[in-house]
């Protein structure tokens, strides 16, 4: 099986893509949609739960997005999760099965999920934020053995805007993950948790000394779910959380991903708090 | 050390312009810049500083990475097969600043488009006698002599040049050419004179030792000073596209009118401008002018080293020189040293 970067390749360029055809794509909500994606035969994608791919639209350019399948189930075939907000997504929304993309990765860094073995873990996603960690937790489900006590924390804006919903629907089900879900704003119907993400983690009582927990989201959640992590005495370094920047080159060159010495695209997306907690490009 | 007599020098030049392009400093509007040579006559070896670094011939301001055909998906990379280029009379800050992108080009992820120009391309460097602007500080950086890695050296020494070859590239361009002569126990004589002269011709411009650099950078992350910089910089860029070791990019395609054929280009970036950091839902995690400016000077005086093993700066003085809001390196570093003695422990 090949990876996808050509970059043993004398002749070749590690800037260049390898197409990857749509086979399926859903719309969760206005701004969301799913991708199944399928790789030529004899392509992996080999990534680690985290880890992002840059995706191309030829004649549009290219962007970094997670990687929200699970690896052990990828077989060729791996998933991502758009939001549309920038010009390469709205191109790609457009785009129906069928269409080939272009696709380079998988780059970067993601969960140490070795490390996580024997541990509690709380999954906490705002938003978009749930695609990455897809990644992981289906994985951690997967072999759920392996792992203590496991809970997702997960906060969109309305009932409107969940994604996965079949994946929420039957990890609620499942018995051995505590799934806890709360939106900002409820519309008609909703008779679920309303509030920010952070009024849902004392719902947590997981024992600080053994958590792991795992953190993505959009930027101005992170200062105060940290806030309330760090308060309930989890370990800064027990603490992990993904990055979205400006990743034009996912190969540590371009430079626009840079946050003080660290190159997202390199040793990220996924840091842990104790990495990152003085850097104030991180947090800011 | 072999010796190459001043009246060869042209002859020897002319010689690898059969089968090699030669670049080389030349004279234009008063200014001087690096250059293809279509003659030995154009060549200049005793210049102050060029506009543009070299670099331009290894990261070109704007290079094709791949074309595609975006119906049928087919790509083909552009890897540009340069002909065999010597570059003429480098100084030694320059050679430094190619060490150090040969570093990172070639680390982690290979970029095959530098590395398809510049393994055809061999350097001739030339040793600085004297200091080439004010705002240079090649000697507070250590980058007046030749680094490890070189191919060619030169030295004045009056009518005739020390020539030291570095690597078997660089002894391609000398052995049995016929222009190069054995030293004699004079020349040695004459090459240890004129190196023990030219140290007094430079000064030591940073008050505080190269060593101390990345330490005086990371005491000074929340200094006063970059907010009074910032006010004054004007985000224009101008420091990165004349600096030997800058190399941030950004990545456009270009499509016909059919939207079929096209290609990925790269061009030129810098983390002074205004969206440089700017992510695609809009937050933008380096905003102010004061902190691009600060990011830069880490990334010259810390960050490089931290990650590559050498200095991102050279001290060649060319940001400063470019400068419209005249905020030049040495200005900043000793300011920074100054407030730092000020207040010993705090941030400055």
């Amino acid at each position: 099986m090949t990876t996808l970067l050509r970059e043993t390749l004398d002749h070749s360029s590690i800037y260049m893509p390898t197409p990857a055809r749509i086979v399926a794509v859903e719309q969760f909500t206005e701004l969301e949609k799913w991708f199944h994606l399928e790789l030529p035969s004899g392509f992996t994608i080999a990534h680690q739960p985290g880890q992002f791919v840059e995706v191309s639209v030829l004649g549009i350019g290219e962007a970094p997005i997670s990687i929200c399948s699970s690896p052990a189930r990828s077989n060729g075939a791996f998933e991502l999760c758009v939001r549309r907000v920038g010009k390469l997504t709205e191109a790609l929304h457009r785009l129906e099965p069928g269409s080939m993309i272009g696709v380079r990765g998988p780059f970067g860094h993601g969960f140490p999920i070795d490390r996580f073995q024997g541990k509690d873990i709380v999954f906490v996603a705002g938003g978009l934020g749930l695609a990455p960690l897809r990644s992981l937790i289906t994985e951690v489900l997967d072999e759920r053995g392996k792992y203590g006590r496991v809970a997702l924390l997960y906060g969109a804006r309305t009932p409107n805007d969940f994604l996965f919903p079949d994946d929420l629907k039957a990890w609620a089900a499942r018995g051995d993950i505590e799934c806890h879900v709360t939106v900002d704003r409820p519309t008609d119907g909703w008779d679920g948790h309303v509030g920010v993400i952070t009024t849902l983690l004392p719902k947590i009582d997981f024992p600080a000394r053994n958590t792991i927990a795992t953190v993505v989201g959009p930027p101005v959640m992170y200062k105060f779910v940290l806030q309330d992590l760090l308060a309930k005495g989890i370990a800064e370094g027990n603490i992990w959380l993904s990055f979205e920047r400006q990743m034009k080159c996912g190969v540590g060159k371009c430079g626009h991903c840079q946050m003080h010495h660290i190159y997202t695209c390199q040793t990220g997306p996924v840091l842990s708090y104790a990495e990152v907690k003085d850097l104030e490009e991180a947090l800011s | 050390m072999r010796i190459l007599p001043k009246h060869l020098l042209n002859a020897w030049v002319e010689r690898l312009r059969i089968d090699h392009r030669v670049v080389a400093p030349r004279e234009s509007h008063g200014q001087y810049i690096f250059d293809e040579i279509t003659s030995a006559d154009e060549l200049v070896l005793d210049y102050h500083s060029s506009v543009l670094p070299p670099k331009k011939y290894f990261l070109p301001p704007r290079e094709d990475l791949f074309t595609f055909n975006a119906k049928t998906m087919e790509m083909s990379p552009v890897i540009e097969e340069i002909e065999p280029t010597v570059i003429m009379a480098l100084h030694t800050c320059d050679l430094h600043a190619i060490q150090l992108l040969d570093r990172i080009q070639g680390t982690g992820h290979v970029d095959q488009h530098y590395q398809a120009r510049r393994r055809k391309t061999a350097l001739v460097s030339i040793e600085c006698m004297r200091p080439c602007m004010d705002q240079a500080f090649c000697k507070s950086l250590g980058t007046l002599s030749v680094p490890e890695q070189f191919d060619v050296h030169l030295t004045d020494l009056g009518d005739r040049y020390a020539v030291d070859v570095g690597s078997d590239q660089g002894e391609a361009l000398i052995r049995g050419m016929g222009f190069f002569w054995k030293p004699s126990d004079a020349d040695y004589e004459r090459f240890n004179d004129v190196m023990a002269g030219k140290w007094p011709n430079f000064d030591y411009r940073l008050d505080c030792d190269v060593t101390d650099l990345p330490n005086l950078l990371g005491a000074s992350h929340d200094s006063a000073l970059w907010d009074e910089i910032g006010e004054r910089c004007l985000s224009c860029g101008q420091c990165t596209k004349v600096c030997p070791t800058c190399y941030c990019f950004d990545v456009v395609d270009e499509i016909d009118l059919k939207l079929e054929k096209g290609k990925r280009v790269r061009v030129w970036d810098s983390c002074l401008l205004e969206k440089f950091a700017v992510v695609a839902g809009g937050h933008d995690f380096r905003s102010s002018r004061a902190n691009r400016l600060r990011h830069r000077f880490m990334r010259k005086g810390k960050y490089q080293l931290e990650s590559y093993g050498l200095l991102g700066c050279v001290g060649c003085g060319r940001c400063a020189l470019s400068c419209p809001a005249h905020i030049t390196p040495i200005a900043t570093l000793n300011t920074l040293n100054e407030r730092r003695q000020a207040s010993p422990g705090e941030s400055a």
